[in-house]
């Protein structure tokens, strides 16, 4: 894919929306064009976690290996969505396994590159920090609502 | 903002509320491992069972007890009555062991129903948790069945495993079809699962609708239905455009006895379906 499509895709992204152009041009250059089969890793437990992706079409899951029950996905991602963030904390591994669960086009950024600049530039560390800080928020809500069991037995009122 | 109907009998004829009719099962669907349809026929009297979709009625395994359940079937079809039930306890397990040809009283239909004609114009989110999907699939036939006066309508449903979805048949036709937009997520599944994995607050954000012109419908467990409230108010979805289905033990059904008491609230009376504006002040309040 060309720069500038690339540049285009990057800078309509709901997750970038409002960085500056010099912030957006720098983060083009760390980024490229991937496609994964279906079942192929994006990322797998324990892999040094320098990369993320942003999911363009298609869908990944996040897995974690159970002994005695096998794989079980726990979260699934798609269209629009960010997934990764190990690049950004010590010690920058991956925690889960992330499969595509179809056939999956995605754009992947160079964490280690990016976290370099944002050490930096503070001003796109700071606004990166407080988006990933959401999504991490997020995901930590979404994470504890499904620890509920929101759907199982409720207690007679 | 109000719901539309407040016990609703005026398509039926006239019953004492508290004396249960006797139907019979003519159908019977295991639709999971712990949940089941029956599909019931009156013994004698009106063939037709009309309601409004939300209401429910009163079932009473002979010998055990009573207790309240939705009705999940068809409103444009009321020569059968169809309630999913879910074997939680003592009642609804007895009714798991019942079979084509036995007998259960019934009394209803009660309650208010969801806002079907409020909602005209409007797109509709549907958002249900585990049973909750029961409650609304009346909604849902009756939009399909009315579908020009309606925007988009997006089904968003959440359970524990692919295992536990119930309606499966139908989700299905409903996904592939064009007149619904609907996502499924599991808390938790095995790599053949193809859906979403999640807590179904997740799908809001992926869904298609028109946050300021749209009315939810929500139903499930009470906690499944706050964290769907506060990612739809999150979104800009206004609290009078925003129904859920409450839950309380009940007795009499009909506003006598004061089992179901919220607050200020009757639940078998004004509810089971509320606009969420008018019971936010003691929606999962620790006092109620
Ligand atoms: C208006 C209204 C509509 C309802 N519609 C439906 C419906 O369409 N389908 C359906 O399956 N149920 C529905 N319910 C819930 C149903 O009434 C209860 O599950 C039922 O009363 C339980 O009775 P039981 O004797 O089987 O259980 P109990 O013996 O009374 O309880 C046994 C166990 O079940 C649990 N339990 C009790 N009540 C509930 C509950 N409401 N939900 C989950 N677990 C519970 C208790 O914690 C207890 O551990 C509705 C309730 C109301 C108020
Ligand atoms: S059950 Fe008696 S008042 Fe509601």
């Amino acid at each position: 894919m060309k720069l500038e499509s690339l540049a285009k895709i990057l800078k309509e992204h709901p997750f970038l929306e409002g960085l500056e152009q010099h912030h957006l041009d720098f983060i083009t250059g760390c980024a490229s064009n991937v496609v994964f089969k279906k079942n192929e890793f994006l990322f797998r437990a324990g892999d040094p976690g320098n990369l993320f992706y942003f999911i363009r079409e298609g869908q990944v899951v996040v897995e974690i290996y159970i002994p005695g029950k096998g794989p079980t996905e726990i979260q699934s991602r798609g269209k629009g969505d960010v997934t990764g963030w190990a690049w950004l904390i010590p010690p920058y591994r991956s925690t889960f396994d992330v499969r595509a669960a179809e056939l999956t086009r995605a754009i992947v950024l160079d964490g280690t590159c990016l976290r370099e600049k944002m050490e930096t530039e503070h001003d796109l560390g700071f606004i990166l920090m407080k988006r990933f800080a959401a999504l991490i928020a997020e995901r930590l809500e979404a994470t504890r609502i499904q620890l509920l069991d929101i759907y199982g037995d409720r207690s007679k009122k | 903002m109000a719901t539309d109907q407040k016990n609703n009998h005026s398509k039926t004829p006239f019953f004492d509320p508290m004396l249960p009719r006797s139907f019979r099962i003519v159908r019977f669907q295991q639709e999971t491992a712990e949940t089941f349809s029956i599909e019931l026929k009156p013994v004698s009297g009106q063939k037709e069972f009309f309601f409004e979709p939300g209401q429910f009625n009163m079932l009473y395994v002979f010998g055990t007890g009573e207790i309240p359940i939705s009705v999940s079937g068809d409103p444009t079809k009321p020569e059968v009555l169809i309630h999913t039930i879910r074997a939680a306890g003592n009642v609804t397990r007895s009714m798991n062991n019942l079979k084509v040809g036995d007998s259960i009283g019934v009394r209803g239909p009660f309650g208010a129903s969801w806002p079907i004609k409020a909602a005209e114009g409007n797109d509709v989110i549907i958002v249900t948790g585990g049973i909750g999907l029961a409650p609304l699939r009346p909604v849902i036939y009756h939009m399909l069945a009315h579908r020009e006066k309606f925007g988009k309508i997006v089904l968003l449903c959440g359970t524990r495993t692919p295992k536990d979805i119930i309606f499966h048949k139908e989700l299905e036709k409903w996904y592939a079809g064009a007149e619904l937009e609907v996502h499924i997520t599991v808390d938790t599944a095995l790599p053949s699962w193809r859906g979403n994995v999640g807590v179904v607050t997740t799908l809001i954000g992926k869904a298609h609708f028109d946050h300021s012109r749209c009315t939810a419908m929500v139903c499930g467990p009470e906690i499944m239905m706050h964290f769907t409230v506060q990612e739809l108010q999150k979104r800009g979805v206004d609290n009078k455009n925003i129904h859920v289905s409450m839950e309380r033990n009940m007795q009499c059904g009909i506003g006598l006895c004061g089992h179901c008491q919220i607050g200020p609230r009757i639940v078998c009376k004004d509810g089971p379906v509320f606009c969420y504006e008018e019971i936010k002040g003691v929606f999962t309040k620790r006092e109620f």
